[in-house]
């Protein structure tokens, strides 16, 4: 995989720092796989830090158990840090205007964000290979014209339209996948072409046409409106996907080697790993995801017009980057994506509440997401220097 | 070096293409190689190109910079507000070049200096550039631009004896400029070098950070003066103004050959990449041909350009192993 | 290698600093400014004579650019402009961009001067973006006519105004103030921060509230949904937790007043808070019926297509020039006087409730 290789990992630019030590270089294409492990292990500050639990026993060195709980805690910090925020964020706002908090206050944000933390998960997942989908925001537009105009005037159920939704993500998923992972060729360029290409068929198809929510049938609807024990179907939807996603990242073989594929893809195909079909794996699942928004997002607006999520795409690279899911890849959890993509709409709400001026919210947003990802580059060098420090010992 | 893929370089390709859609254009489309059409056609696409050539440089040396549209609004907007606050116009420019460059820089500082990614970097400074753009103007529209000014940035001022706007007679003069220096000095070739392989073009002694910061400035610069162009070509300095137009220039330069992995491709496909992209609208349009299959041709022909050449690689690759298998047998 | 680059970085910032030097000076020496150019603008002088009696041309050939062509209003407005276009033996298109951006227009307008149309309609997104090509068009006797949303003036024709301005921004303030009984805050969401018309009626609201009959109702913010509807669906949550004492909302575009509808009736806020606006029949139904929405007002976008049709056919055909006081007739609308800066009113906007919303599709 050659995919966005400027874009290649902190720990290899360092080299380029005339005092830097470049033993802790990646190992160069011919280097023996066999000492991977440990490379990775005890080097690479930005290798996730379940890649560091899970990865099978390496030699450990004498301070090898405090390094790893060192670099625990700075990712735990990662995600713990943006929580704060999320949380100082909130405290303030409810502060300023307790009805931010009220039941519907809680509704609102709980509602306003899972079809974003929805996406998030499917893009870290991409991202997490070193890879990039730009096109989510087209995908959800026209599985949302798609499922809509299958649903109108009919009585179909809720399931039917949500599988309608995947499969028509998986397709578009399938077709850039196949593009990156079979015809090699950069991620963001393939993306973008079918940001286009989507785009444009969707318009095409819709040409002014609109869904109303009259002709929406109440089932699908229902989906959008009901909830239980007070919490809507939607976000709890967005939980679920959100922890499989985890569990299979964090557990799976499957979900270990797409970290690895991140990491160092010579290095993963060195190591037998099938990158073609696990990047393929990573976009289907991302379009699928991408689809499953697209039918919620019928099913919470009921009006669909063809650009519903226009230009979405940006927005959800961003979460997923605020979240500290690194863009060249290996590094981050979907947890913490999912965190970015709250933090990004509870600012937009916040930001109302407390009566910013309009004109303020995206300055703000820029600076919040430069800060996110300055911070975190700042955090890991120091954690680097301070292994560094630990393993010349 | 195998014959297949030494002929069909794409950036050739794309040449050829442009000129196919061009003689293609003349023959069946009325009014297409009309003289007022051409100047129309070329001048809608002034900023996009103008912006095309730092933009080339960029991706030769494997950055990428998103920020530019948003920085071309946001020029565009600090000229609007300063008009109306009764500035002079001359004054306003420079002001503009300069924020401009500092924008390019900070871009630049956070990805030399702080390390990191450009894609993260620029997606973030393309919300904030924007959003300072909102603040500066807000929901205001500023018009009545000076005419001295803004008839040079029009498409009915033409140099004289030919069809060629100002604006693009301008952006020729640029890009044989940026040609000259990618192509034909050592600061280019460092370019190719860092985009190639970073590391060893560091070791080879070329300052990488430097010159990645010198382009990030350039990209600023050349895109808020792309903001006083747009400002005084519609005569209308708004805040939303060139929104989204920062994947319509990647796409341009990307489609003209240029890799995005860095190292590779040529300033002339980028600029044939920019004026087919622009010709070929001009003619669907002309012939009806609704917007939306206008993106989708945009989206295909992205898709191609990247997909062609690894293909023809691959099988010219394929076919010399097998004449290389096959060579000892018959020798 | 390093040392050439940096002389080379030298000579290129020392001719950046001189010239951003000169630059100034010439500035000190020569300033253009704001007021240099005021009284540029010439009026448009149309020498021509109109003839009321002059037939309609057959085989007119108009083109609606709307503002994007994925607005279903703005279809509604096109499909019946094209449809009249057909009754009186011309043809109709319709060409746009996809994206509702001031300058995606002005291409379109540039490919329809060479396809040398009779008449071109056009719904600015921008008043002052679309105006040099315009102007082209009519040098070429292209006719310009704008509707729904007005040009700068000496850059059309017509304008074929949906309603007067006026009567739009202050029939809002009224309507709302009677429901509220003239108590209590309100707040307007409006379309994008850019958009001429919405503007226009904002300043009219403003100005109807002065009036010291409106004394205990306040505008409390104006919010942006971008016709965006999951931004206006957001922006009215933001608006009801920010303002706790929010009575009303007016929403003067057909996407906001959905999206606000919608969040109103599935919320707490249902049966407390007041939405008026402007919105489509279809789109509003279900809240009309589910009483979210008391009332809410438009006109009928068909007539304005069909209206807006004719006129360009009368100007194309040298019935009218555009001048104050001439009249033509528009099919079976009747006659149109066309009044001061060449705006021609469709009439005063319908206001839809439960008991007529039925009679309505579109």
């Amino acid at each position: 995989m050659t995919d966005l290789p400027r874009l290649r990992s902190p720990a290899q630019r360092d080299c380029l720092r005339p005092r830097a030590r470049c033993a802790d270089r990646p190992p160069a294409a011919g280097a023996a796989p066999a000492k991977q492990p440990r490379h990775r292990r005890f080097t690479r500050k930005d290798s996730g830090v379940t890649a560091t639990i899970e990865s099978p026993p390496a030699a450990p060195e004498a301070d090898g158990r405090s390094a790893r709980s060192l670099m625990d805690l700075v990712f735990r910090a990662r995600e713990l840090s943006i929580g704060g925020a999320l949380l100082v964020l909130i405290l303030g706002t409810w502060l300023a205007n307790p009805s931010f908090l009220d039941d519907q206050g809680i509704k609102d944000l709980l509602l306003n964000s899972s079809i974003l933390v929805l996406l998030a998960a499917g893009q870290s997942v991409v991202v997490i290979t070193r890879n990039i989908d730009l096109s989510v925001g087209s995908v959800v537009g026209l599985t949302a014209f798609a499922c809509g105009s299958f649903v109108s005037g009919t009585d179909h159920s809720a399931l039917t339209t949500v599988l309608l939704g995947i499969g028509l993500g998986v397709l578009c998923g399938l077709v850039s996948g196949l593009l990156v992972s079979f015809g090699k060729v950069p991620a963001l360029v393939v993306t973008l072409g079918m940001l286009y290409v989507i785009q444009g068929i969707d318009h095409a198809w819709a040409h002014g046409e609109q869904i109303n929510a009259s002709n929406v049938p109440d089932d699908v609807l229902g989906l959008g409106s009901g909830s239980i024990l007070g919490i809507p179907y939607l976000p709890l939807i967005s939980a679920a996907v959100l922890a499989g996603t985890a569990y299979y990242l964090r557990t799976y073989r499957g979900g270990r080697e797409l970290y690895a594929i991140g990491s160092n893809p010579e290095a993963a195909r060195l190591a037998g790993i099938p990158i073609r079909r696990r990047v393929l794996a990573a976009y289907a699942f991302s379009g699928a995801v991408a689809g499953f928004a697209g039918a919620l997002w019928l099913a919470r607006f009921g009006t669909v017009v063809a650009d519903a999520a226009n230009g979405w795409e940006l927005t959800v690279v961003s979460s997923v980057v605020v979240g500290g899911v690194a863009i060249t890849g290996g590094v981050g959890t979907v947890w913490g994506a999912a965190l970015g993509a709250l933090l990004l709409t509870t600012m937009g709400s916040a930001l109302v509440v407390l009566k910013v001026d309009s004109f303020w919210q995206q300055a703000i947003t820029g600076v919040l997401l430069l800060a996110a990802i300055t911070t975190d580059r700042i955090v890991n060098l120091r954690t680097t220097s301070a292994l560094r420090k630990r393993s010349r010992r | 070096m195998n014959t297949l893929a030494k002929y069909l370089r794409w950036d050739t390709v794309v040449g050829v293409l442009l000129i196919a859609v061009f003689l293609a254009g003349s023959g069946t489309t009325e009014g297409f190689a009309d003289t007022a059409n051409l100047s129309a056609a070329l001048n809608d696409t002034a900023e996009i190109a103008l912006i095309a050539l730092p933009m080339t440089l960029l991706v030769v040396a494997g950055q990428v910079d998103l920020s530019v549209a948003s920085m071309l609004g946001l020029s565009s907007a600090l000229a609007g507000s300063l008009w109306e606050a009764g500035w002079s116009f001359e004054l306003i420019v420079p002001i503009c070049l300069l924020v401009g460059a500092l924008g390019g820089l900070l871009n630049g500082w956070l990805v030399t200096r702080v390390g990191l990614p450009s894609l993260a970097v620029t997606i973030g400074t393309l919300t904030l550039y924007r959003g300072l753009a909102s603040v500066v103007l807000g929901d205001k529209a500023i018009a009545d631009f000076p005419e001295a000014y803004a008839q040079w940035a029009t498409y009915t001022q033409t140099v004289p004896g030919t069809f060629v706007p100002y604006p693009i007679a301008l952006f020729a003069v640029l890009a044989v400029v940026t040609a000259v220096v990618l192509h034909c000095t050592a600061f280019g070739r460092s370019l190719y070098a860092i985009g190639a392989q970073e590391d060893a073009a560091y070791f080879a002694g070329i300052r990488v950070k430097r010159l990645k910061l010198v382009l990030f400035v350039l990209a600023g610069f050349v895109a808020s003066f792309a903001g006083i162009v747009y400002t005084l070509r519609y005569g209308s300095a708004r805040a939303d103004n060139g929104l989204g137009l920062e994947l319509v220039v990647i796409a341009s330069v990307l489609l003209g050959g240029v890799d995005f992995d860095g190292g590779k491709g040529t300033l002339g496909g980028a600029v044939a990449g920019v004026l087919l992209i622009g010709l070929l609208n001009n003619l669907l349009t002309l012939n009806d041909v609704s917007n939306e299959i206008q993106v989708i041709v945009t989206g295909l022909l992205l898709v191609a350009s990247v997909l062609t050449p690894r293909v023809v690689t691959s099988v010219s690759e394929r076919r010399q192993r097998r004449a290389a298998t096959a060579a000892p047998a018959t020798a | 290698m390093s040392s050439h680059v940096r002389t080379r970085r030298r000579v290129t910032l020392s001719a950046t600093a001189a010239a951003c030097v000169l630059a100034v000076t010439l500035a000190g020496c020569s300033g253009t400014t704001k007021n240099d150019t005021k009284g540029e603008a010439k009026e448009a002088a149309s020498n021509a004579k109109a003839d009321p009696n002059a037939p309609l041309k057959k085989g007119l050939k108009l083109a609606f650019l709307p503002k994007q062509i994925n607005n279903p209003y703005e279809k509604i407005v096109d499909e019946a402009g094209i449809a009249a276009a057909e009754e009186f033996g011309g043809q109709g298109k319709e060409v746009g961009p996809s994206d509702a951006k001031a300058s995606s227009q002005v291409s379109y307008i540039n490919t329809l001067i060479q396809q040398r149309q009779d008449a071109i309609l056009i719904a600015a997104n921008d008043p002052n973006a679309v105006c040099g090509p315009l102007k082209q068009a009519m040098k070429q006797d292209i006719k310009v006519v704008a509707y729904d949303s007005d040009t700068a003036k000496d850059c059309r024709q017509l304008f074929i105004n949906q309603a007067s301005s006026e009567e739009i921004g202050r029939s809002q303030v009224q309507h709302i103030a009677e429901q509220l009984g003239y108590k209590g805050e309100i707040a307007i969401l409006s379309a994008t921060q850019n958009a001429t018309n919405q503007n226009t009626w904002i300043e009219f609201m403003k100005d109807e509230l002065k009036d010291p009959k409106y004394k205990d109702m306040k505008l409390v913010k104006v919010a942006y949904g971008d016709d965006d509807d999951q931004k206006s669906f957001q922006e009215t949550q933001g608006l009801l937790k920010a303002y706790p004492k929010l009575k009303g909302i007016i929403s003067p575009t057909t996407v906001g007043i959905a999206a606000a509808a919608r969040y109103i009736s599935d919320s707490s806020y249902k049966g407390k808070v007041v939405i008026n606006g402007l919105g489509t029949p279809n789109q509003m139904r279900k809240y009309v019926k589910d009483g979210t929405v008391e009332q809410f007002s438009l006109w009928d976008p068909k007539k304005l297509g069909y209206l807006g049709s004719y006129a360009a056919a009368a100007l194309a055909s040298g019935q009218i020039t555009g001048a104050e006081g001439e009249k033509f007739k528009a099919g079976e609308l009747g006659e149109y006087t066309i009044g001061k800066d060449g705006e021609i009113i469709l009439g005063p906007p319908t206001v839809f409730d439960k008991k007529n919303i039925d009679g309505f599709d579109f």
